[in-house]
């Protein structure tokens, strides 16, 4: 089963619910969408890591051929290309990769070469195979970066996809193959904006979907009362303690440590399972 | 000299636009024959590459020189290639920079800002 996390709000703890229902998993598969800040590793701290660089397609335009017609330029939706005096000026980190002015082309002036964008990271942390993708510094979009993430996960019992805060473009690739999606908030006034984008974002997507309520304290929540309020689905709290904060802020996976950790985040998993079998 | 200016609205009297691709609206005056015409900006709306797309309108326009008071580094290598000068818009009105332009009074403009390449992927 894929389970893809996310909150809408960043520090809400989508990296600690990620890291620790992987590792109270048996056998999971922990992948890294938080592409721009990737810091999952951080905890699982795995070994043996291979790096592979990720790659886009952009066009390549030939002087020689190019007859200067504007045909691709007037094209280009993302405005990428720019005819100057004859000549076609690309600016890469607005192409979409599309291949549309390669197809347009009247004059074969154009062909595809390809640019680095980021990398990824594979290694294994105990019985967590952890995948994990870097954006290179100054690169606009990580979607071909999740893409190529996503398509590159191993099948196995339990996969874990750590997504970027927020709810625009990333979020949605990488949630886009999750069979159930977990919400995590925090007790906050922002914690429960966010999350309601969140919710409405799973929504749109169809996906199985329950709230972790995070760092909960006695005093009133308003990200509980939102899901109360509108019938939102809530997986579980948990409550927020000094020495889970402890171990989080030295980097350790909290359920290795914590037994009462660990058992929540395998009811957790269990309810999970459950709940996507209608 | 042709030249082109982003302009809040289609008077002359409107204060210069603050971005250049974001622009509502874009004034062509052509300080030889003492004539002017606004038109809207295609590319304000655009997810991404607004700089770029409005770039190409004004060389498509003829424009040779810019008044902006700020641009991106898009736009800038745009009008860099094509060899169109860049000059840094004062306080006041389209009208206003014409004629600071004319009688020598605008500098060009040299502080060229990052764009926000990501359009909608932020």
């Amino acid at each position: 089963m894929r389970i893809a996390v996310l909150s809408g709000k960043g520090g809400a703890g989508k990296t600690f619910v990620a890291v620790s229902l992987a590792a109270a998993a048996k056998q999971a598969c922990y992948i890294d969408c938080d592409v721009e800040e990737p810091n999952g590793n951080l905890f699982f701290k795995p070994e043996e890591e291979r790096t592979r660089r990720v790659s886009v397609m952009i066009p390549k335009f030939d002087d020689e051929k190019c007859t200067g017609c504007g045909l691709c330029t007037d094209f280009c939706r993302f405005n990428a290309l720019a005819l100057v005096r004859g000549r076609v000026l690309l600016f890469k980190e607005i192409c979409h990769s599309c291949g549309g002015c390669v197809l347009l082309c009247p004059e074969d002036a154009a062909d595809y070469t390809q640019r680095e964008i980021g990398e990824i990271r594979e290694g294994t942390s105990g019985s967590v195979h952890v995948l994990t993708g870097m954006l290179d510094t100054g690169e606009s979009s990580g979607v071909p970066l999740v893409q190529e993430l996503i398509s590159n996960i191993p099948s196995g019992e339990t996969e874990v996809i750590d997504c970027p805060p927020g709810s625009a473009c990333l979020v949605m690739e990488s949630i886009k193959t999750a069979d159930y999606c977990v919400l995590v908030s925090e007790p906050t006034t922002f914690g429960a904006h966010d999350l309601a984008m969140a919710v409405e974002l799973v929504r749109l997507f169809r996906k199985p979907a329950g709230v972790i309520l995070n760092k909960c304290l006695p005093e009133k929540n308003p990200a509980k009362e939102y899901c109360l309020q509108t019938g939102v689905n809530i997986l579980a709290e948990i409550s927020f303690d000094r020495e889970t904060g402890k171990l989080l802020s030295d980097a350790k996976v909290a359920v290795n440590t914590s037994p009462y950790l660990k058992a929540q985040f395998l009811d957790i998993l269990a309810t999970i399972k459950k709940e996507m079998r209608p | 000299m042709k030249v082109i200016i982003p302009s809040e609205t289609d008077r002359l009297d409107a204060p210069v636009f603050g971005s250049f691709g974001r622009a509502p609206w874009f004034a062509f005056a052509d300080t030889v024959q003492n004539t002017i015409k606004f038109i809207e900006n295609g590319a304000m709306g655009s997810a991404g590459g607004a700089g770029v797309k409005a770039a190409q309108t004004a060389l498509k326009s003829g424009a040779e020189a810019v008044i902006a008071p700020r641009m991106g580094q898009n736009a800038a290598e745009i009008f860099a290639a094509a060899d169109v000068k860049v000059y840094k818009a004062k306080a006041g009105s389209i009208e206003e920079n014409i004629t600071w332009l004319a009688a020598g009074k605008l500098e060009l403009l040299t502080q060229i800002h990052p764009g926000s390449h990501g359009g909608m992927h932020s």
